[in-house]
C-alpha cells in the first residue's frame, strides 16, 4: 500500500475513535461538573462530603468572579511551593532509592511554574534528577491539579454564557474537586493499568543493574511510571518520567500505548466542546467549535507527514535508503522510534502541539524544517485545536467572541454570542487574553537572541538555532512544554525567563477569562431576532477560523520566516 | 477574602495531595503487580545463570559482527546507557549530522563490505529515545548476511528467524512492522 493511503488511513482511523469518544465524554462531564445526579456523583458523594468538611468549604457558596480568580491563583501558587519545597527537600526525603541530591533552585523553581501551570517545561532530565516521591507527590499531583484547573475556568466560562443576571459564576473548590474526582482520576487509573500490561513500568524498585549480552554494564532506570504517564496526556500536561518522555520504551513501549496515549491528549479537549454545547442549550454550538478545530488541525498534520515522509536530501545524497515501504518507514529517522516510524510520530508531534500537551515521541528538533513548523506553528496559534483541557475551549471562546465582533463590525451591527452582547469590556479582555502570548514569545525570543546568555544555548547553528530559542518561548508563553530540546535549557537565563514567561502566559489569560465570564453572567439575554447572525453554521465556522488564522499569522510570520522558511530553503539549495 | 480562601486551599492541596500523589500510585503499583507483573517490573530478561541480562524493551550496545546491531544511540557518555535517555537533538543541515551519519555508514560498509544493498535509513540516524529496542524489517535485512557468515550459518537461517520475530503493525495501520534486537540476538545464541 502507498504509504500516503496507509496514513490518510491511519489518521481517519484516529480521528474516528476521536470523534467516538467526544458525545459520551463530553455528556459526562456536563452532568459531573453541573451536579447532575448520576451514578458516578451518587458513589462519590460521600467523599466529596469529607473533602469539603476537612477543607472548610461550603460547597453551596457561589463566588463572583474575582473571588474564583484569587481561589484559583491561590490554590496554584501554593501547589508550586509545595512542588519547589519537595525538590530542594529531596535528599532528605523518602522514596528515593538513588539518592538524587537536592535540585538547583533556579531548576526547582522553573520546574515548580512548570508543573503549575499545566506546562511541563522540563530542563531537567528525570532519571538523573527526580526521586520517586517528587515525581508522585509533587509532580504527578500538579499533573491532576493543573488539568482540573482548566476544566475550572472552562466550566466557569461556558456559565457565563449560561447565566442571566448572575453575581456568581461557580465555586472553584467544588469544580475542581468534582473535575479531579470524577472527570481525571478515573480515566487515569484505567489508563495506566492499560499502559502497563503494554510493558510501562510501575514500581518503586531501585534501578536495575545488567549485563549486557555482549557484557557491558546497563543500568535500567526504574519507577512509578504509568500512573504518572497517564494524566500526563489526558491532563495535557506532557512532563515525561524520564528524559526522553514518550520515546522512552518504558513510557510507551508499542503502537496501541502510543495509539492510546494520542488519544488520551485530544479526548477531554475535543470532548468540552460536546459540554460546551449542551450546557448551553444547543450541541451544534459545541459541534462548530469542533469543526473549525478539525479543520485547522488535519492540515498541519498531514504537512508534517509530508515533509518528514520526504526525508532529509543531505542523507538521500550519501546513497541512504529513505524510501517507504513494507520493510521501512523510510523517510526522516533522525530522533524518531522504530516502532513509530513516521506517521505515527507526525501525528503524535501534531496532537501533542495542537494540545497544551508537550509530551513527544520523536524529538522536533531534529524534523525537517517545514516538518518542524508544525509543531511551532500549532502551539503560536495557541493551542485550540483542540487546545489543552480546559484551555482550549476557552481559548476558541475568546476567538469566538474576536469573530462575532469582526462580523459585527463589517455588518454595523452589535455583536452578540449566544444571547450575550458582546461589549466594550469583553473586547478589551478578550484582546488582553490574545496579545499576551505573542508578546511574551517574541519579546522574550528578542531579549534571548540579543544577550550572549541566550544565545549560549542554542545547539544548532544557523536558523534552527534560532528557531530552538523562538520553539523555546512558544512552548513556554502557550504552556506547551515541548522543546527543539537541543537547546541547552537548564541555565539560570532560562530557567528564569521561560519560569516567567509560563506564569504570565498562564495566568494573565484564565483572569482575563475568568472577567469575561463574570461579566456576561452579569448581562441579561437578549432574544434572537432575524438579526441575529447564527453562530451554529459554516459562516460562523469560517470566520472563527479565519479569526485564527489572522492573528497567528499576521503575528509570528516574520519570526517564523527567519526560523523553518529560511532553514527550508537552504536545505532545498544544500545540494 | 484572602485568608478565608487560604483554609480551603492549603488543606485541599494537603488532601489532593495524599489522594493522587500517594494513595494513587500506590494502588496502581498494587494492581500493576498483581495483573502484569513482568510488564510492571520492566520486562526484565535473565539469562541461565539467573543473571539479569538487560529488558525486551531497552535496547543495548551491540559491536560484534555476529550480532544484528540496534539503532544509532545518542546517549553519552556511552551508547544504549540506559540511565541517559536522549535523541541527537541534530537539526537536518547541522554538519554534525552528516558527520554522524558519514561514521554509521563506514562501520557499517567495513564490518561488511561485500555488501551492495543501498543502507536503511534506520541502521545510520539516531533513535528518539537513545534507547530503541527495535530496528525495522529493512536494518536486519541489510545485516543477515554479515551475521550468517561470521556464525557460519546459511543466509535462510538467518532469515527465517528474522521472519519469525517480526511484529507487523497494529491492526494494519498503527505503527511500523520491526524486530526486537535483542530477542533476536539471543534466539541467534540459542541456535548453537
Amino acid at each position: 500500500m502507498h504509504p500516503g493511503v496507509l496514513f490518510a488511513l491511519m489518521l481517519s482511523a484516529f480521528l474516528g475513535l476521536v470523534l467516538l469518544v467526544v458525545k459520551p465524554l463530553g455528556t459526562y462531564i456536563a452532568d459531573v461538573m453541573e451536579g447532575r445526579p448520576n451514578f458516578v456523583l451518587r458513589a462519590g458523594a460521600p467523599i466529596e462530603r469529607l473533602v469539603y468538611r476537612l477543607s472548610g468549604v461550603d460547597a453551596g457558596e457561589e463566588m463572583p468572579w474575582a473571588r474564583y480568580a484569587i481561589a484559583l491563583v491561590l490554590f496554584n501558587v501554593l501547589g508550586a511551593v509545595v512542588v519547589y519545597a519537595l525538590q530542594r527537600l529531596q535528599g532528605h526525603l523518602p522514596l528515593n532509592p538513588q539518592q538524587f541530591a537536592a535540585v538547583s533552585p533556579d531548576s526547582s523553581f522553573n520546574t515548580a511554574v512548570s508543573f503549575a501551570t499545566n506546562t511541563n517545561w522540563q530542563a531537567y532530565s528525570g532519571e538523573t534528577t527526580m526521586g520517586y516521591l517528587v515525581q508522585m507527590a509533587g509532580l504527578a499531583v500538579q499533573n491532576f491539579l493543573s488539568a482540573a484547573t482548566g476544566i475550572c475556568v472552562a466550566i466557569a466560562m461556558i456559565r457565563g454564557f449560561t447565566r442571566h443576571g448572575a453575581a456568581a459564576i461557580g465555586n472553584f473548590w467544588v469544580d475542581l474537586t468534582r473535575s479531579t474526582l470524577y472527570v481525571l482520576l478515573p480515566l487515569s487509573a484505567v489508563l495506566a493499568l492499560v499502559l502497563v500490561s503494554q510493558g510501562v513500568i510501575q514500581n518503586f524498585a531501585p534501578y536495575r543493574q545488567a549485563t549486557t549480552v555482549e557484557a557491558r554494564t546497563q543500568t535500567l532506570p526504574m519507577g512509578p511510571v504509568a500512573s504518572q504517564e497517564s494524566i500526563k496526556e489526558l491532563g495535557t500536561n506532557g512532563g515525561g518520567f524520564f528524559n526522553a518522555n514518550s520515546a522512552h520504551p518504558y513510557e510507551n513501549p508499542t503502537p496501541l500505548s502510543n495509539l492510546l496515549e494520542m488519544l488520551a491528549i485530544v479526548a477531554i479537549p475535543f470532548a468540552l466542546t460536546y459540554t460546551f454545547g449542551r450546557m448551553v442549550g444547543d450541541t451544534r454550538q459545541g459541534w462548530v467549535l469542533l469543526a473549525a478545530m478539525l479543520i485547522l488541525f488535519v492540515p498541519l498534520v498531514v504537512t508534517a507527514y509530508h515533509f518528514e515522509q520526504r526525508g532529509n536530501p543531505l542523507i538521500a545524497a550519501r546513497g541512504i535508503d529513505q524510501r517507504a515501504g513494507p520493510a521501512q518507514a523510510g523517510g526522516n529517522m533522525e530522533g524518531k522510534e522504530t516502532r513509530f516510524g513516521i506517521a505515527a510520530s507526525a501525528l503524535f508531534a501534531a496532537a501533542t502541539t495542537a494540545t497544551s500537551c508537550g509530551a513527544v515521541n520523536s524529538m522536533h528538533d531534529s524534523m525537517t524544517p517545514l516538518g518542524g513548523f508544525v509543531p511551532l506553528f500549532l502551539i503560536e496559534l495557541g493551542e485550540l485545536a483542540p487546545g489543552g483541557v480546559g484551555t482550549g475551549l476557552y481559548t476558541m471562546l475568546m476567538f469566538a467572541i474576536l469573530g462575532v465582533f469582526i462580523a459585527g463590525l463589517m455588518i454595523g451591527r452589535t455583536p452578540e454570542y449566544l444571547g450575550k452582547k458582546i461589549e466594550a469590556l469583553e473586547m478589551k479582555l478578550a484582546s488582553v487574553f490574545i496579545l499576551t502570548t505573542p508578546f511574551l514569545v517574541l519579546a522574550g525570543t528578542a531579549v534571548a537572541v540579543a544577550t550572549a546568555a541566550g544565545r549560549a544555548g542554542a545547539a544548532n547553528p544557523g536558523a534552527h538555532g534560532f528557531s530552538e530559542i523562538l520553539y523555546a518561548f512558544s512552548s513556554a508563553a502557550n504552556n506547551n512544554g515541548s522543546a527543539f530540546a537541543g537547546l541547552a535549557a537548564n541555565s539560570v537565563f532560562y530557567n528564569v525567563s521561560t519560569g516567567l514567561a509560563m506564569f504570565l502566559g498562564r495566568y494573565w489569560p484564565i483572569v482575563a477569562s475568568l472577567a469575561v465570564a463574570g461579566s456576561l453572567a452579569a448581562k441579561k439575554r437578549i432574544p434572537v431576532t432575524d438579526g441575529t447572525m447564527p453562530t451554529h453554521g459554516a459562516l460562523f465556522v469560517s470566520l472563527l477560523i479565519g479569526s485564527v488564522l489572522l492573528i497567528g499569522v499576521l503575528t509570528y510570520v516574520p519570526a517564523l520566516a527567519l526560523g523553518p522558511v529560511v532553514e527550508h530553503f537552504m536545505l532545498a539549495a544544500a545540494k | 477574602m484572602f485568608l478565608r480562601l487560604i483554609r480551603p486551599a492549603a488543606s485541599l492541596l494537603v488532601l489532593m495531595t495524599a489522594l493522587l500523589g500517594i494513595a494513587y500510585p500506590v494502588v496502581i503499583t498494587g494492581a500493576a503487580a498483581a495483573l502484569f507483573p513482568r510488564a510492571a517490573g520492566g520486562s526484565l530478561i535473565y539469562g541461565r545463570t539467573g543473571t539479569l541480562v538487560g529488558s525486551a524493551l531497552i535496547g543495548q550496545r551491540f559491536s560484534e559482527p555476529k550480532y544484528f546491531w540496534g539503532r544509532p544511540s545518542a546517549t553519552t557518555p556511552q551508547p544504549y546507557n540506559g540511565l541517559g535517555s536522549t535523541g541527537s537533538n541534530l537539526g537536518p543541515l547541522n554538519p554534525a549530522l552528516l558527520a554522524e551519519v558519514g561514521a554509521n555508514v563506514s562501520a557499517l560498509r567495513d564490518a561488511d563490505p561485500g555488501n551492495r544493498m543501498p543502507i536503511p535509513v534506520g541502521l545510520v540516524t539516531s533513535s528518539a529515545s537513545g534507547l530503541d529496542p527495535e530496528i525495522s524489517p529493512a536494518d536486519a535485512r541489510f545485516q543477515a548476511e554479515r551475521v550468517a557468515r561470521a556464525r557460519k550459518l546459511r543466509l535462510s537461517t538467518v532469515e527465517a528467524l528474522i521472519a519469525a520475530h517480526r511484529r507487523g503493525r497494529l491492526l494494519g495501520l498503527f505503527g511500523e512492522p520491526r524486530i526486537n534486537v535483542l530477542e533476536l540476538n539471543l534466539a541467534l545464541d540459542r541456535l548453537h
